[in-house]
């Protein structure tokens, strides 16, 4: 997943992603029609990111109910943590390590 | 040199992002202002209200259905000025929301609104239970502190300067308990003028173009 020469996440290459993640590690939980909200993507592709991220183990997904409509909501998971902060560190170093 | 200002843009991104995720930030100092004005026409009209009873108590003495009048009105002038602050309030965060292309009502807003309103309504029902018992000296200081702990306890979700203005409320406040038949002044001050200040810095620091 690591690019060997820069320790970027691939993953995160996307902007949608990297968003999804930015957003999780500072919310406890959010909705799907939040992230589209704040992300300003359409349902499908928010969906197919959100699928993405759920396959690498980074997010949890929860099926709810209001009422009788679906609420599914998201959180982030400890290996998305881990995932996102070792990105972070890895944009740090090529902005330190390029001086 | 360019991977680096790519690495640069995109932390700032991922910076930007958090803050609007977990922030309201759409608040407007116009509505800081707005509300600070209502304050102010709402403590005149309840200084008049009270000359006009103290007039008529110099001629003639106490009477009961007299001081039941400006208990009434003086609760009548109160709901009107927050209601009319709320209402006038809403209203320019609204609009800021609009040219933010934000939507007022969110995640962001949502939280802001119930972490507000648990300080307020606690505060509200302990001024209530005040009144119930004639204990008319520490409204103004009570209102005032309790509005203070919740602008601070709000400040983690919405613009940080909040928490200043939260800060000042209470030393209003605190102060307020030393002159207790000057309620309606220190009210007027904090309400009033600090509204006002706080929304003319906001507006000048993140408004005007």
């Amino acid at each position: 997943m690591k690019n060997p020469i820069t320790g970027l996440n691939k993953i995160f290459d996307n902007r949608i992603r990297l968003g999804v993640m930015s957003i999780l590690m500072v919310n406890e939980e959010i909705s799907f029609n939040d992230l589209k909200q704040m992300l300003e993507v359409t349902d499908g592709n928010l969906a197919t990111h959100l699928v993405n991220l759920e396959e690498n183990g980074y997010i949890k997904v929860h099926k709810g109910f209001i009422g009788r409509k679906t609420n599914t909501t998201y959180s982030i998971t400890k290996a998305g943590e881990k995932a996102f902060a070792d990105h972070i560190s890895a944009l740090e170093q090529m902005i330190r390590g390029m001086k | 040199m360019n991977e680096q200002n790519q690495s640069l843009e995109t932390l700032q991104d991922i910076k930007r992002i958090m803050e609007r995720s977990s922030r309201f930030i759409s608040l407007s100092g116009l509505s800081g202002i707005a509300a600070g004005i209502c304050a102010l026409v709402g403590a005149y009209f309840a200084r008049q209200t009270l000359n006009n009873y103290y007039i008529a108590f110099r001629n003639d003495g106490y009477r009961a259905p007299a001081f039941r009048e400006l208990e009434n009105s003086l609760i009548v002038i109160a709901l009107a000025v927050l209601a009319a602050a709320l209402v006038t309030a809403f209203f320019f965060t609204w609009r800021k929301a609009k040219q933010d292309q934000q939507p007022v009502w969110n995640s962001t807003s949502r939280r802001l609104t119930v972490n507000m309103l648990i300080p307020l309504v606690s505060g509200g029902i302990f001024i209530l239970t005040m009144l119930q018992y004639n204990e008319w000296r520490f409204v103004a200081p009570a209102s005032l502190i309790f509005y203070g702990m919740a602008l601070i306890h709000a400040s983690k979700y919405t613009v940080t300067d909040i928490r200043y203005l939260g800060y000042c409320e209470i030393i209003i406040g605190l102060l307020n308990t030393q002159w207790v038949g000057k309620g309606l002044y220190f009210w007027a001050l904090g309400f009033g003028v600090l509204h006002i200040i706080y929304g003319v810095i906001m507006w000048v620091k993140y408004e005007r173009n």
